[in-house]
């Protein structure tokens, strides 16, 4: 049953604001806080300015019934009592609420910085910082384990590969790891403020870069959001393109983690064919649309390339041989006892605390949550064509590389099917400008788990509020969960099994 | 261990024949723009007003697109009305210096090398440490991709390693976010001198789609000095290697096909045509895939 104070929406769905029901705050926190026991989860939770106050935005998702259940409640003041001690998933949330709007969750039991960034509400400080004075990125009060033999290991920003930056930080009693703290906001580009008063020629590039081994996945949230707004759907042809390229993102960065997962247990035959292997697939996302990251092919309206006779047959071959290739290199994995004996029992997640934390995409499928948008909230051309939920039970490194082969499998299927049964007609069709006063929401499963776009309107139709959620938002949390009580020598393997976003995080 | 020998035999010499062959790009890849302002109507200026980033320009010495700031998306050419600006299949885009990396009608010269001295001790090893200060993982991925089998980047004596302290040079990528800000100066503090540093995409060059932010320091040039960059949103693994190549002189010297005159425009043109039906027939040969293409007809 869904809630009847609340505003239901399917995925990709838009209402007046005036329909957004106004929620006191404890009606609010009762929904946030029975979340779980309902069946719901917390897809979003923000601030967003109104007139001459602050409100909260909640979107929950329902994965029974596919719907989305949104609501707000205006704050009062600066501070209001905490909901993470009765809803661990809001943590993170509540965090940047704090740091954002400068409004104290009271009672929230690990309130530091995100980003660290100055309020965007000049003289409001949750941790009461002289106005006009910016927060050193990684400076806070970070959890330490005290004793004679415990050991502190320091790690980033700069880390010693190609990556992006972030802080870790181990405490440690020899190898044994007691806890792992990490700490972000080094690639805070300030990207959700200048999304405000948009959208604008930039708004869709922003979108293809918020991270950018995900640029299908956030432009097609975008657009969808944009879509919602301007009250038209897509061209079916355009959102049959843009399954295939999201697809084909899923299919090069799955690969590459499976070698880059090979790689760090010292097995290098998978690690090199894996290797190329994932360059492959980005060639055929240059073949739809130019770029290898899929750049330019998501567009209001549907797709911004279309493809011919001869363009299919040829990604269809390519894909054939890409199948067999992956195959082999993946099946090496599974059949070496080397590479299975690292895999197993590492940097286990339970189901019950993937659920407490609201983990989404493979580390939660990996636990044994059936968490796939795709499936439970579809939308675009996943209505009509449905893909299997990949899970495995057992949690670890293991059940996370498994979970990204099975939907390796799966997403090949899935575009070999789309290739040879595409909608006929235009790729993409005009969208109408954004109405005005508006709200929309929209979820996409990406190779990462859920994104969520929330957007609202003002009078002239353009954003007054932006919320993107990355599930990295979600999902590293469970990264430092899943390193208590291993050796700190299993870290890169777990970080590699998880493999999150920081400039998805940090925005 | 018969199973690895087996797939091993399967999957085959996959490095590509880089620089002596140069691979076809796919069709519809965006490489280097060329532009004939000699087609622009009076007074026209849709391709100005579609550009996300502020690439493109009308001053004095004309029309003007900067590579720097370019996100080679399709928006400018969607917008011309007259066909004045195209995208090529070319991949060679990189330059020493921030000007010269503003396309008009002219000439440009690919990269030029380092000095004498500078070759002497970097041409046959450099080490780079990367950073990235703000990437969004695209311009990071097909830098850490020149280390796969496929472009073998350590057959030129170029490795990327994990300390600054080990490194010749930085290599950036990233519009510089203040919270990278220090990170960044004091990574590029450690490299013991003399040393280089690599600018690596449109954010790292001028800012990219995140030019004019507040959190962000519009490029790796306001906290370093940069002696070479490469330009794309993110560039094309083969765009980043010959520059790293040119910067080295390891890698021919001939000038990039931007030529000054209309004609020569046209012809420009032709030749990139010409490279796209390459590429075309490359998905012509995936259709007798029955027979495994040589590696140096596939796509890198």
């Amino acid at each position: 049953m869904s809630d009847a104070r609340m505003l239901i929406l399917p995925n990709g769905g838009a209402a007046p604001l005036a329909e957004l029901p106004r929620l006191s705050l404890d009606t609010l926190r009762e929904a946030i806080v029975t979340a779980r026991r309902r069946n719901r989860r917390v897809s979003a939770l923000f601030g967003a300015p109104s007139a001459d106050a602050l409100s909260l935005v909640l979107v929950l998702a329902d994965d029974d019934t596919g719907l989305l259940e949104c609501a707000r409640a205006d704050l009062t003041g600066d501070a209001y009592p905490a909901m993470t001690p009765e809803c661990a998933e809001v943590h993170l949330f509540e965090r940047e609420i704090a740091e954002q709007w400068g409004v104290v969750p009271t009672g929230h039991p690990w309130l530091k910085p995100v980003r660290f960034h100055a309020s965007h509400r000049p003289g409001h400080d949750a941790w009461g910082r002289a106005p006009g004075t910016r927060p050193v990125v990684g400076v806070t009060d970070f959890f330490r384990v005290e004793g004679e033999e415990i050991h502190e290991v320091a790690v980033g920003p700069v880390h010693a590969g190609v990556i992006e930056p972030g802080h870790f930080r181990f405490q440690c009693h020899g190898e044994h790891v007691f806890h792992l703290e990490i700490s972000l906001g080094y690639q805070h580009r300030g990207i959700e403020r200048r999304l405000v008063g948009g959208p604008d020629k930039r708004t869709i590039h922003t979108m293809e870069t918020l991270a950018g081994d995900t640029s299908v996945g956030h432009a097609t949230a975008y657009c969808q959001i944009v879509e919602a707004l301007g009250g038209r759907h897509a061209a079916p042809r355009g959102c049959a393109l843009r399954g295939v390229a999201l697809e084909l993102e899923r299919l090069a960065n799955h690969t590459g983690d499976l070698g880059a997962l090979a790689g760090d247990v010292g097995f290098l035959p998978t690690a090199s064919f894996c290797g190329r292997l994932r360059g492959d697939f980005l060639n055929m996302s240059a073949l739809l649309c130019g770029s290898r990251f899929g750049r330019g092919m998501v567009r209001p309206g549907g797709a911004g390339f279309d493809v011919d006779g001869a363009r299919i047959a040829a990604l269809l071959a390519r894909l054939e041989v890409a199948e067999r290739d992956v195959t082999d290199s993946a099946q090496l994995l599974w059949t070496t006892p080397t590479v299975m004996a690292r895999f197993e029992d590492t940097g286990r997640v339970s189901a019950d605390m993937a659920a407490e934390l609201g983990l989404v995409g493979p580390p939660a499928r990996a636990s044994g949550l059936r968490r796939d948008v795709r499936k439970t909230h579809p939308a675009g051309i996943y209505q009509l064509v449905h893909i299997p939920v990949s899970t495995a039970e057992s949690g670890d490194v293991f059940a996370r590389a498994y979970v990204r082969w099975l939907e390796v499998t799966r997403s090949i299927d899935y575009i070999r099917r789309q290739l040879t049964e595409l909608p006929r007609g235009q790729a993409r069709r005009d969208c109408p400008p954004a109405r005005a006063s508006m709200f929309a929401v929209s979820l996409v499963e990406s190779w990462r788990g859920e994104l969520c776009h929330v957007a609202m309107t003002d009078q002239l139709g353009r954003f007054s509020a932006y919320k993107v959620v990355d599930p990295s938002f979600h999902n590293w949390i469970g990264l430092a969960m899943a390193l208590r009580d291993q050796q700190i020598s299993d870290f890169p393997l777990c970080n590699k099994s998880f493999n999150l976003s920081y400039c998805g995080h940090d925005l | 261990m018969l199973r690895i020998l087996y797939a091993r035999l399967r999957q085959g010499h996959r490095t590509l024949p880089f620089p002596d062959r140069v691979p076809p790009m796919p069709d519809r890849f965006r490489g280097h723009p060329v532009l004939d302002p000699t087609r622009c109507p009076d007074g026209c200026r849709d391709c100005i007003d579609a550009c996300p980033t502020d690439a493109l320009a009308r001053d004095t010495g004309g029309l003007g697109l900067d590579l720097g700031r370019c996100l080679f998306c399709p928006e400018c050419t969607a917008a011309c009305p007259t066909g004045a600006i195209a995208f090529t299949g070319e991949h060679r885009m990189a330059a020493r210096h921030r000007d010269d990396l503003v396309v008009r009608q002219g000439v440009r010269d690919r990269a030029q090398a380092l000095d004498a001295k500078m070759l002497k001790l970097f041409r046959r090893s450099l080490k780079l440490r990367q950073v990235s200060a703000g990437g969004c993982n695209g311009c990071e991925a097909d830098v850490n991709v020149l280390g796969t089998i496929v472009f073998d980047l350590g057959r030129f004596g170029i490795q990327y390693v994990a300390s600054p302290r080990h490194a010749d040079g930085l290599l950036i990528t990233g519009p510089v976010t203040e919270n990278m800000r220090l990170a960044l100066e004091k990574t590029y503090e450690a490299v013991p001198a003399p040393k280089i540093v690599i600018a690596v995409g449109a954010c790292a060059i001028s800012g990219g789609p995140y030019v004019g932010h507040d959190e962000v320091h519009d490029g790796a040039e306001s906290v370093v000095p940069v002696d070479l960059f490469i330009p794309g949103c993110p560039p094309h693994p083969l765009t980043i290697l010959d520059g790293l190549l040119s910067m080295l002189d390891r890698i021919g010297a001939d000038r990039l096909p931007t030529e000054a005159t209309p004609t020569a425009n046209e012809e420009r043109i032709r030749w990139a045509r010409a490279r796209a039906d390459d590429a075309l027939k490359t998905l012509g040969a995936d259709l007798g895939k029955a027979k495994r293409t040589d590696s140096h007809d596939r796509d890198p």
